[in-house]
């Protein structure tokens, strides 16, 4: 039966809702007060009407019978899973005064700020974060931080400026846009862009691409739907991408497939990266990645000498050893190869009118926050001391290094942990174990969310219910265009990400109060370079694109030869030679090596021979389920139902052989644990890789200790270890090269390993 | 008038079930109710060649979305509006069987009952 309605708001997509990085038009259709049916705006350019099941799902989610519609606080011992509701009133007057006493105690630093993956949460989280005075600012969990910001980092260090696949998304009419052209290739390196929105980057515009007449380059260690359709497709042992692509630069420079022009005007140290490469033949490489040498060869050619093309690149480049090195690698091949910033190459990703919302780079923190804020954190901050890239790029605290200084307060105590939107131990947190005993040896917790799961189960003291996107007042200015998100509903007493931070913030920084009344003067702020304000951006629509005559940095393509891009108004980079830095000098000033190298994964055949003998495996974790994002969504029925079961996906030559059937529960493990997965039989595997989706939990399991919702017993987290990162800090969680085996559970085994012991000890 | 029918290519359905959920959507289903399902089929071809396909097929619930349809609310059914690949077309199946020329790999489903 059609559902019957009496009101539509247009709005954006952002988080929490549909989970992901957002920026879907989106049409909510109400009936009296309430939303009734969730579908995509047929006038927006990013989606054209279309929408993904997690977005029409959305009122399953918005009105679960499980939501937190009040603030409440633990009345038992933390797991007992005994709360109270309590009022606004009662949480902010507690978390003040517990926050101002550690902070007159320890100092700010005492208190840890998380947040997980890009939603609407970087905004909120830092002026929270700052106001209150703490330098701690992290991903908790997430192993070297490895999603996204090695690959952001790398790309401010050697081009001063983020680029990704032109798909045509900078401009309002998109593929009509006569400005535009198709890619020739478009190299998939590292992802399945069907399955979700990461990034900034609708996946299935590589699709629209396709239908357009591009051709695909998918480097994978998995067959995907993108592989299968591929014209050279390499499957790519886990972790040596960095290998290929300093081959790739080796090949294309040994057979002159590179732009001279671009090269001789635009760049900064080919001499020396020709040097470096040269060791990578396609032999040498062949036999570290696994790749038939011919392949490697003919796609490196199609892609250098097939103008324009374009690289979409992946999180688990992020997640290979020296994630930074190699990142640098892929931002050379775009560059040599005179695909930077043209059309169908890689575009420079300005945000509209440089609005920044959600500040990461340094730049854009210093615009915000004032030129000192890295003097004013980086003396306490986690990492800061050690890494210098890491002092020096974006705000983060080192999360391996951060989880150890919660255990053992060395160089001081870290007290209390706010957690916003972020189901660490359900979720990004590597070593899971190793995370739920820092977060218990946390004084206070405060969890910011709008399900009880196995962080707000094991370790919440304080919950605040948050608000979805369609309760919510915001804007986005993620690259293009800038839009608002349009309140449309109330439920409970749940608040915004940005209400409950803004409140709380002023209560540390009283001046904000008069600088910002209401939280829309705080977004007109923001947006002031638009030329908008919140009601004029609404009246128009929305959403807007900027004109080259408004603001040209926005706008593609060629900023370097406008002088669009430096402060200075000259043509170039923003990099201190003005020319993309093949070699790159900030990497050396940080301390690190200047040029592209490649390492072996911690963990692998090559490098812990014994261990390989013993767990003969490669579990690659992460791969996307397109019904969820990371850990959330197995509470929604409609969705749940496409993809019920946490899975393990295996070659059939290796369930051969160890006699285990499709459909059976296995164990999942290694020295660091084992966990219970459904295997499901599947030839799009390598037989020496597993894959197993991370974000686990059982919602319809119990909540309260020591169960967690099952966390314990199917996170495959719980496998992967810490302090793999980066020489920068940056990247190298060993996410996706995590060796491991597959068993046969035996009829006398506890299905329940890992829980038991953990939690008595800790409680 | 003629029959009505959904084509799908399935040379570009990358099974991302905005389809399924989007009709269990307008329809109100349970979760255990489909008007459209996925077909997912991942097999490997003599040459070594591992194919990933899928393609989305309605069940025997499928109206088309005559209500919705009937309402005004919109020309085409919830799934073909959803669809993040744009490979369902809805319309007239003897043009249908017209239009299928133009596709790779179509499948064109008719209820005629």
């Amino acid at each position: 039966m059609s559902v019957d309605f009496d009101k539509v708001v247009k709005t954006t997509a952002w988080s929490p809702g549909p989970g992901c990085h957002g920026g879907c038009g989106v049409e909510l259709y109400l009936k009296d007060g309430k939303v009734v049916k969730v579908e995509g705006d047929p006038d927006h350019p990013w989606n054209h009407g279309r929408a993904c099941s997690r977005l029409l799902a959305c009122t399953q989610y918005i009105y679960h019978p499980d939501r937190i519609l009040h603030p409440l606080k633990r009345v038992g011992a933390r797991g007992e899973g005994k709360w109270e509701q309590i009022t606004w009133e009662e949480a902010y007057d507690t978390i003040e005064q517990k926050w101002n006493r550690l902070k007159e105690e320890s100092g700010p630093e005492s208190v840890i700020f998380i947040q997980g993956t890009g939603r609407d949460i970087g905004g909120p989280i830092t002026f929270l974060c700052y106001a209150y005075g703490s330098p701690n600012l992290t991903q908790l969990g997430l192993a070297g931080q490895s999603c996204y910001t090695p690959r952001l980092c790398s790309m401010v260090a050697t081009m001063g400026d983020f680029t990704v696949a032109d798909c045509s998304q900078f401009f309002e009419k998109r593929f009509d846009d006569p400005r535009y052209t198709l890619p020739k290739y478009i190299v998939i390196w590292a992802q399945n862009p069907m399955s979700g929105c990461p990034d900034a980057f609708q996946g299935h515009w590589v699709v629209d691409c396709m239908r357009r007449g591009s051709k695909l380059i998918v480097i994978d260690p998995r067959w995907t739907f993108f592989a299968s359709r591929a014209e050279y497709y390499l499957q790519i042992r886990p972790g040596t991408d960095g290998a290929l692509a300093l081959c790739m630069l080796n090949l294309i420079i040994q057979n002159d497939w590179y732009d001279h022009d671009f090269v001789e005007n635009w760049t900064y140290g080919f001499d020396r990266l020709a040097e470096e490469v040269r060791p990578y033949t396609v032999e040498k490489t062949a036999e570290i990645t696994g790749i038939d040498p011919e392949l490697i060869f003919a796609a490196t050619r199609a892609y250098a000498t097939s103008h324009p093309s374009a690289i979409h690149w992946g999180l688990p480049l992020d997640q290979v050893p020296e994630a930074t090195a190699v990142d640098d690698a892929i931002v050379c091949l775009w560059s040599i190869t005179g695909n930077l910033d043209v059309p169908g190459g890689n575009v420079i990703a300005r945000n509209a009118w440089d609005v920044t919302q959600y500040p990461y780079t340094t730049q854009q923190l210093q615009e915000v926050y004032g030129e000192d804020i890295l003097d004013r954190i980086n003396g306490k901050r986690i990492g800061a001391a050690r890494y210098e890239y890491l002092a020096n790029m974006r705000s983060w605290g080192q999360p391996d290094m951060a989880v150890q200084q919660m255990i053992d307060g060395d160089p001081y105590r870290i007290r209390s942990a706010w957690i916003q939107t972020s189901n660490l131990l359900g979720g990004q947190a590597a070593n899971m174990r190793k995370h739920y005993q820092a977060l218990m040896n946390m004084e206070f917790n405060v969890i910011v969310d709008l399900f009880h799961n196995p962080t707000t189960e094991a370790v919440g003291d304080l919950i605040l219910p948050a608000a979805t996107f369609a309760e919510k007042e915001s804007f986005r200015a993620w690259y293009q265009p800038l839009q608002l998100i349009r309140p449309a509903v109330e439920v409970g007493e749940c608040r915004s990400d940005w209400e409950i931070n803004f409140e709380l913030a002023k209560r540390f920084n009283p001046s904000l109060r008069t600088r910002y009344p209401e939280f829309r003067d705080f977004v007109n702020e923001r947006i002031a370079s638009s030329g908008y304000t919140w009601e004029t951006l609404s009246e128009a629509g929305g959403w807007k694109y900027p004109t080259q005559e408004e603001w040209p940095a926005s706008v593609p393509y060629k900023r370097y030869e406008r002088g669009d891009l430096r402060p200075d108004g000259k043509p170039g980079f923003r990099t201190p030679s003005g020319k993309v830095e093949l070699y790159a000098t900030l990497n050396e000033k940080y301390g690190i090596h200047p040029l592209p190298f490649y390492v072996e994964p911690p963990e692998s055949e090559v490098r812990t021979p014994e261990l390989f003998q013993k767990y003969p495996l490669v579990m690659v974790t992460g791969r996307r389920s397109p019904v969820y994002f990371h850990s959330e969504h197995r509470n929604i029925p409609w969705l749940r139902v496409c993809d019920p079961y946490p899975l393990v996906e295996v070659h059939p030559s290796v369930m051969k052989a160890l006699g285990i059937d499709d459909g059976e529960w296995v164990w999942v493990e290694n020295d660091r644990g084992r966990i219970r997965r459904k295997v499901k039989e599947n030839p799009s595997m390598h037989p020496g890789y597993i894959s197993v989706p991370h974000g686990w939990w059982m919602p319809e399991a119990k909540g309260s200790g020591p169960d967690f919702f099952n966390a314990w017993d199917i996170n495959c987290n719980i496998l992967v270890p810490t302090d793999t990162q980066s020489e920068s800090g940056y990247g190298g969680g060993a996410f996706k090269t995590t060796l491991v085996r597959l068993r046969k559970i035996r009829p006398d085994e506890d299905l329940h390993p890992n829980d038991e012991a953990e939690w008595k000890d800790k409680r | 008038m003629g029959k009505k029918g959904l084509l799908f290519d399935m040379e570009y359905c990358t099974g991302c079930f905005a389809c399924t959920v989007a009709c269990k959507q307008e329809n109100q289903f349970d979760a255990d109710t489909w008007g459209i399902k996925i077909l997912e089929q991942i097999y490997t071809c003599p040459n070594g060649h591992v194919q990933v396909d899928n393609v989305p097929f309605p069940t025997n619930l499928c109206n088309l979305c005559a209500e919705r349809i009937a309402k005004g609310v919109d020309n085409r059914p919830a799934c073909v509006k959803a669809c993040q690949c744009s490979i369902i077309y809805y319309g007239e199946a003897s043009e249908l069987a017209v239009k299928m020329q133009e596709l790779k790999r179509p499948v064109l489903w008719v209820n005629n009952k």
